[in-house]
């Protein structure tokens, strides 16, 4: 059972991420429409939507994953994280993303050991010291609920784990470069329900210290995790509020439509 | 009703497209043994007769004069009686053989007579040469020089042949140097060209002409670029007909192999290792440092393990360019700078292979030196190769997804 929500209090939170009039296109398909959007900091959102609906590209445009895709162009608006336009002048995308981390819908750790696994996000910033990056290992394996597990095989293949232990060792990784913001691309599409339990637990022990954005195919699961919802469609947010209303009392009809399982 | 089969519902029923897919398997395995059996005749043909080159009959079983010595003219003595005894028996046999071939078809009898004497003849042929084989004197060039007094000339016939005594030793030497540094070299240009081209290059139509134009350059025949080596870095840099000049040709000769098939490797590798480490804070170069080469490096040894058996075989990129036919010094021996290493022609394998066997007549002499630099020339490739193999191998075992 999800714990009781507590967003009623964190009403008047800071607004980490700031989206305003967004518009994104993949070469000449333009892919969202003047998106306005605020997320708060240390709270879990949660962005649902019918497959090709733009939920993804919107969140990869707040690491500017994007900038890999040649074709992909923002076409109007600004995103603001802490206040700083990311895709102004001087923004340094490699300092962008040590702050906002990533999590990808297929897992994807690298054929290392479980600990050169973690300690890559520290090592590439020159961090060599064996006692900082041990104590760095433990720290985020036990962030990620994950220590117990493997504590006796650090130095063994990631990819000898199961599915849900190598989506949780990738969460593990994003939080040893202590990111602000985590950003999740749908991590639970590829894992069995109990593997999904635990890394949903494993998000609600992150939102006291991350502000945690989540793309997800499931509604239970976005209604589960998250505190706001976004409602995304053909490119255009169609409503985005605290997760119970958008739920429960849905001002949109397509939204009631979507969440109600009528379409989508 | 013993005889008749019981013929329940998934029984065999033979039927004319059953034969075909029979067949055809058939077919397939045929085309297959018989590649089989043609590399296999010609390595064992090569190894048999090289063999009698390479290995020797007492301890410690290696011919090392034939490994380490220089080519040398062969000078042989063969007992005289024997041979001139030979020689008649053999205008006889030409003879006779003329005169069979007159005879008409009708005279079958006159015919097996003619052939019943050649047998005899040959019989006594065979014999004479198991005396002349026994007896003969064979000396290289060096101990040719040293000897005291040569044998006697009324009972011994003499003769001598080219590249027939000695070994091959420089020009194993010469091939070694020229796959080291062109496959450096090749390896150096090609995985930098591949990453840039796998990595940092925006597609688009450019790309995919310099592509295509790379993987074009990889069926221009070999002459072509020992005549673009010669005319570019022995005749317009000045370098002479020298081992650098060797290898720049043979590097870009095989650079097109190494680069496709590098890019190809690069290109394989999961866009979410790259994506996963960018996301990490991970610049470009640390990312392709960290996340791409290692992964693509057992695909860029074998293609580099393509590349050597090119890079050693190859004759006629290195026959303007770097190969001399017969070369008395070592590469370190006689140089007055360092510098000289580089501006010197070597011996090279292929290249000794292709003048014994094209350059001079074939005889009983020559031939052990043919077979013997061929099958010592497979043996080195085989060992470069088997290396990388291992290599590659060991790599694979650490990254694997």
């Amino acid at each position: 059972m999800a714990p009781p929500k507590d967003t009623e209090k964190k009403q008047d939170a800071r607004d980490v991420i700031e989206v305003r009039d967004f518009n994104f296109a993949y070469g000449n398909a333009q892919a969202l429409f003047d998106v306005n959007m605020d997320i708060k900091d240390k709270e879990v959102t949660a962005f649902i939507g019918p497959s090709g609906c733009g939920k993804s590209t919107f969140l990869r445009c707040f690491n500017r994953m994007n900038d890999l895709i040649d074709i992909a162009r923002i076409t109007g608006g600004s995103v603001k994280i802490n206040g700083i336009d990311i895709y102004g002048k001087e923004i340094d995308v490699i300092e962008l993303r040590k702050h906002i981390g990533m999590v990808f819908q297929k897992s994807n750790p690298f054929p290392k050991s479980i600990y050169d696994n973690i300690a890559y996000g520290l090592r590439i910033q020159g961090i060599k010291k064996k006692n900082v990056l041990d104590d760095v290992v433990e720290e985020c394996l036990r962030g990620a609920a994950l220590w117990d597990e493997v504590k006796d095989r650090l130095h063994e293949s990631a990819l000898g784990m199961s599915g849900g232990q190598q989506q949780r060792l990738c969460i593990a990784r994003a939080l040893a470069v202590k990111p602000q913001i985590l950003l999740m691309d749908e991590p639970c599409s590829a894992l069995d329900p109990i593997a999904t339990a635990k890394v949903e637990e494993l998000i609600h022990s992150l939102k006291r210290d991350y502000t945690i954005v989540i793309v997800t195919h499931n509604m239970q699961q976005a209604a589960r995790v998250s505190d706001r919802t976004a409602f995304f469609y053909l490119g255009k947010l169609i409503e985005y509020d605290v997760t119970d209303t958008i739920f429960m009392n849905p001002n949109n009809e397509q939204t009631e439509a979507y969440v109600s399982g009528r379409f989508g | 009703m013993a005889a008749q089969k019981e013929r329940h519902l998934y029984a065999f029923r033979p039927s004319r497209k059953r034969m075909i897919e029979g067949a055809t398997q058939w077919f397939f395995r045929l085309a297959t043994y018989v590649v089989i059996l043609a590399a296999g005749y010609l390595f064992a043909n090569i190894a048999w007769n090289g063999s009698k080159a390479v290995f020797t009959t007492s301890a410690p079983f290696i011919n090392t004069d034939f490994l380490t010595q220089k080519p040398q003219t062969l000078h042989v003595y063969e007992p005289k009686e024997a041979v001139e005894e030979q020689a008649k028996i053999n205008a006889e046999q030409i003879r006779l053989r003329r005169e069979r071939n007159n005879l008409g078809s009708a005279e079958k009898e006159a015919s097996l007579a003619i052939k019943e004497e050649l047998k005899a003849l040959q019989s006594r042929y065979d014999a004479l040469d198991v005396i002349r084989k026994d007896k003969r004197l064979l000396y290289s060039d060096t101990e040719y020089r040293a000897l005291e007094s040569t044998p006697q000339e009324d009972q011994y016939a003499y003769s001598n042949y080219a590249y027939s005594g000695g070994g091959v030793g420089p020009a194993i030497i010469g091939t070694i140097l020229l796959v080291m540094g062109s496959i450096s070299i090749a390896l150096t240009l090609g995985v930098l060209c591949a990453v840039y081209l796998s990595e940092y290059s925006r597609p688009g139509k450019v790309l995919q002409i310099i592509r295509l134009s790379i993987l074009n350059l990889s069926g221009v025949p070999s002459i072509v670029f020992g005549l673009f080596g010669f005319g570019m870095f022995v005749l317009f840099f000045g370098w002479g007909v020298s081992m650098l000049a060797g290898w720049f040709t043979l590097a870009i000769m095989v650079l097109p192999v190494i680069i496709t098939a590098s890019e190809e490797s690069m290109r394989a590798i999961p866009k979410g290792f790259r994506e996963g480490s960018l996301a990490l804070g991970a610049s470009k170069w640390t990312t392709i440092r960290t996340n791409v080469l290692p992964y693509a490096l057992p695909g860029i040894l074998t293609s580099s393990i393509m590349g050597i058996a090119r890079v050693a075989g190859e004759t006629a990129p290195i026959m303007f360019t770097a190969a001399f036919a017969l070369r008395d010094q070592l590469p370190w021996e006689g140089l007055s700078t360092w510098t000289d290493f580089f501006f010197q022609g070597v011996m090279a394998l292929p290249y000794h292979i292709y003048v014994v066997s094209a350059k001079i007549p074939q005889n009983e002499y020559t031939r052990t030196m043919q077979y013997g630099a061929a099958f010592v020339f497979l043996v080195i490739v085989g060992f470069f190769a088997l290396s990388s193999i291992i290599l590659r191998i060991r790599i694979r075992k650490k990254y694997r997804w």
